[in-house]
């Protein structure tokens, strides 16, 4: 349970939340660190679970000087450690509509004509807090790999916090959800049983068997053998 | 036994473990170990619910309290006049709202989505094993249902069951249609998986991130259309013709606590499950927002609730390191062979069975004293997932449990070499809202979808029927309430409904225990 009880052996870690200090618990996350602290949070919180990207949060550990990003339901306090969350920032989110989409590689540039200015800094990938190789990504969008492109963005929960290091303005989190679908859309045949079995529910199939199943009892049903 | 010594003893007993074939349990025998061991059985923790549709039946305290509890806008005079208007209104952001929203804009119908957080903060995104669809030629839409019935303990309304295996394949071709990647074989074919209670290997997945890709796409496409989105604004009160029919809601903006009230031919609650009630003082693999919201507010309105008084515990909740503590690793790692383990290094159970019986016999081994211990006090079992390489290659969990590797690497632990422990964690709510096979509730003009209706998994939902049902009944309640919209014109709004309910309290002698919707549970700490 996310709540923390306080016991004379805990250990205590100083912590700087939104620029003021507080003593919390070792050992658990950002976000608990929050609740501990009295905090009510409504913004920067959703799945608790690494996976909803609602929690992003900018935080910096003692002695460094390096401006760090992360989820805060996922980190956790260490001494010295200074956090805010920054829950929403406004990235831009192109609207299109996949079945107007004749040709998804080029109309990449459409969408994004950003991703041609990428001037492969890296700090995209760096800031990614699910270790995803964005850069690469990027690159292999852009020059039309579109399935290593998915590969590489498949673990993104859409946080964001590749946005606002991009030098050229790329919101790479919103390619690689574009190159996704596009690959789903356009370059992957359907599976041929699960259209087989979509004709076989359309042709009739199994009416027979659900009329009779539909008529048995209780009993006939927890036993009868499946066909 | 320390928690190392234990661990030791997994390690040794595996080469031993590996080779051992434990039949399923027989129907008496897992009867006898749930009956005795599983938590919907702990009398002391169900009360009798006195007022409403379901009185006289029982349910847990937790929901029982919401159920007969206060409405937060029972003590303010709110003006009625509406904000907004449309022919559909949907209340949450998950799953099933997203598909019920893209379904009726597509047909025609001006949409509002509200939510409590933002669109696509859910139990869906979180969902990890996969979605059950019968598309192997050694397969069918009937051993599905059979498989689903029997899981279900018969339980389950034979007609929301029959659709939601039914409409499965094409349910599953309309997700690749709009971009979902599920995993593939060589041969084009998709790949499956088996799952607790299935005959045949039928879960649809994304490696381990399933949820999310489904979650991610649902979103976009919404996103996309511009359908119209109030977020962080949750639903609070009904809105009733004062003849039983549902006219609209009372949304709260959660940023300047202002009412919102809007008008709609129809409304339909998909606000998700439970968890985050701690039913039982149970961990949950919930999300925040997780607080059964649709459950109080559409009882108000009259609208009958089923299954009230069946939770689903998931078997494996991580229980350390602490900060992991609910959640959830997912069932399809025992699909691949993880075995279960106690402190003494012995398998306990087929890491198969329902979950409903692999988490009574986890709760058994822990309350006889063969459960570990974590330094924080907690309790639980060894889930071996090092086996998972040894039987599949190595290899496997990298690559097709890159989330569970990388939640746990957080915590410096490796999954390919240790095992992890475990307990069960509150991870879905079997029951809710009755519906028919169009989502309509008992109340008219009102419908459900997704976790907060109920009766398609009779008392125990198997793995993957619950992806399928979000969006196969996200689909149709979408398309009834686009139906519904050319039927009816926009209808009085009253609160007529509360005043009856007041009267049935005040009848029954109840004294509300809670304001409901609970919204958030409430963690922080107060000093």
């Amino acid at each position: 349970m996310p709540k923390t009880q306080l016991t004379e052996k805990t250990n205590l870690v100083t912590v700087e939340i939104m620029g003021k200090k507080y003593q919390v618990p070792q050992g658990i996350t950002l976000i608990q660190a929050m609740w501990h602290t009295g905090h009510r949070i409504t913004r920067g919180i959703g799945c608790l679970g690494g996976v909803c990207g609602a929690c992003s949060t900018l935080y910096r550990t003692k002695g460094s000087y390096e401006l760090k990003q992360g989820l805060g339901c996922q980190l956790i306090v260490e001494e010295g450690m200074s956090f805010s969350l920054s829950a929403s920032f406004p990235v831009q989110k192109p609207i299109y509509r996949m079945e107007e989409i004749t040709d998804p590689k080029q109309d990449l540039f459409k969408y994004f004509p950003e991703v041609a200015l990428c001037r492969n800094c890296n700090a995209c990938t760096e800031a990614c807090p699910q270790g995803i190789d964005v850069r690469t990504g990027i690159w292999k969008a852009a020059f039309g790999d579109f399935k290593e492109a998915s590969n590489l963005f498949l673990p993104c929960v859409m946080c964001s916090l590749c946005v606002p290091v991009c030098i050229a303005e790329i919101s790479s989190n919103q390619v690689g959800l574009y190159v996704r679908r596009a690959e789903g859309i356009f370059f992957n045949e359907r599976p041929p049983q699960l259209s087989n079995r979509i004709e076989e529910i359309q042709c009739g199939k199994y009416n027979t068997q659900w009329e009779n199943l539909m008529k048995m009892s209780e009993e006939e049903l927890k036993t009868c053998p499946i066909a | 036994m320390s928690l190392d010594d234990s661990k030791t003893r997994v390690h040794e007993s595996r080469a031993v473990r590996m080779k051992e074939e434990r039949a399923l349990l027989s129907p008496q025998d897992k009867d006898a170990l749930i009956r005795r061991h599983h938590p919907d059985y702990k009398k002391e923790a169900y009360r009798t619910i006195r007022i409403g549709p379901n009185e006289g039946e029982q349910t847990v305290h937790e929901l029982a309290n919401l159920l007969e509890g206060e409405s937060p806008i029972a003590s303010e005079a709110i003006s009625l006049s509406p904000h907004h208007q449309a022919d559909l209104l949907i209340i949450g952001g998950g799953g099933a709202g997203a598909t019920a929203a893209l379904t009726a804009k597509g047909a025609g119908a001006k949409v509002l989505l509200a939510t409590k957080l933002r669109l696509g903060d859910s139990n869906t995104v979180m969902a990890e094993g996969g979605m059950q669809v019968a598309v192997s030629p050694e397969d069918s839409p009937v051993r599905h249902f059979l498989d689903s019935l029997r899981g279900g303990y018969m339980k389950n309304d034979p007609a929301l069951l029959k659709t939601l295996v039914e409409e499965g394949p094409e349910v599953a071709k309309w997700l690749m249609d709009i971009g979902v990647l599920f995993d593939r074989e060589e041969d084009g074919n998709l790949s499956l998986r088996g799952g607790g209670g299935s005959s045949k290997p039928r879960l649809l997945r994304c490696k381990d991130y399933t949820g999310l890709e489904l979650m991610r796409v649902l979103k976009d496409c919404v996103l996309n259309e511009q359908i119209e989105l109030l977020e962080f604004s949750p639903i609070v009160e009904l809105l009733t013709d004062g003849e039983g029919a549902c006219t609209g809601a009372i949304l709260k903006n959660l940023d300047n606590n202002q009412y919102i009230v809007v008008q709609a031919k129809s409304v339909l609650l998909a606000t998700g499950g439970i968890g985050r009630l701690h039913i039982q003082g149970f961990p949950t693999s919930n999300h925040y927002g997780a607080t059964a919201d649709g459950l109080p507010i559409s009882y108000r309105a009259g609208a009958k609730l089923t299954l009230q008084d069946t939770f689903q515990y998931h078997p494996t909740g991580a229980v350390y390191p602490e900060p992991m503590s609910g959640i959830l690793v997912t069932e399809a790692i025992r699909s691949v062979g993880a075995q279960l383990v106690n402190v003494k290094g012995e398998r306990f159970v087929n890491e198969m069975e329902t979950r409903d019986a692999v988490a009574s016999a986890v709760i058994r081994e822990c309350a006889e004293g063969r459960g570990v211990e974590t330094p924080a006090g907690r309790r639980g079992v060894w889930l071996d997932m090092p086996m998972v390489d040894l039987i599949n290659g190595e290899g496997t969990l990298a690559h097709r449990f890159p989330n569970m590797l990388r939640q746990f690497s957080r915590y410096q632990i490796d999954i390919r070499k240790e095992p992890v422990l475990v307990y069960p964690t509150l991870h879905y709510q079997n029951g809710g809202i009755q519906i028919n096979v169009d989502g309509e509730s008992t109340v008219r003009n009102l419908f459900a979808a997704g976790e907060a209706s109920g009766g398609i998994h009779g008392r125990n939902r198997l793995m993957g029927n619950s992806l399928l049902d979000i969006i196969v009944y996200g689909r149709r309640a979408g398309r009834a309430a686009v139906k519904r919209a050319a039927e009816v014109s926009l209808g009085k709004l009253t609160l007529q409904h509360l005043d009856r309910f007041h009267e049935a309290q005040k009848k029954a002698g109840v004294v509300p225990q809670a304001v409901s919707p609970m919204l958030f549970p409430d963690y922080a700490k107060k000093n």
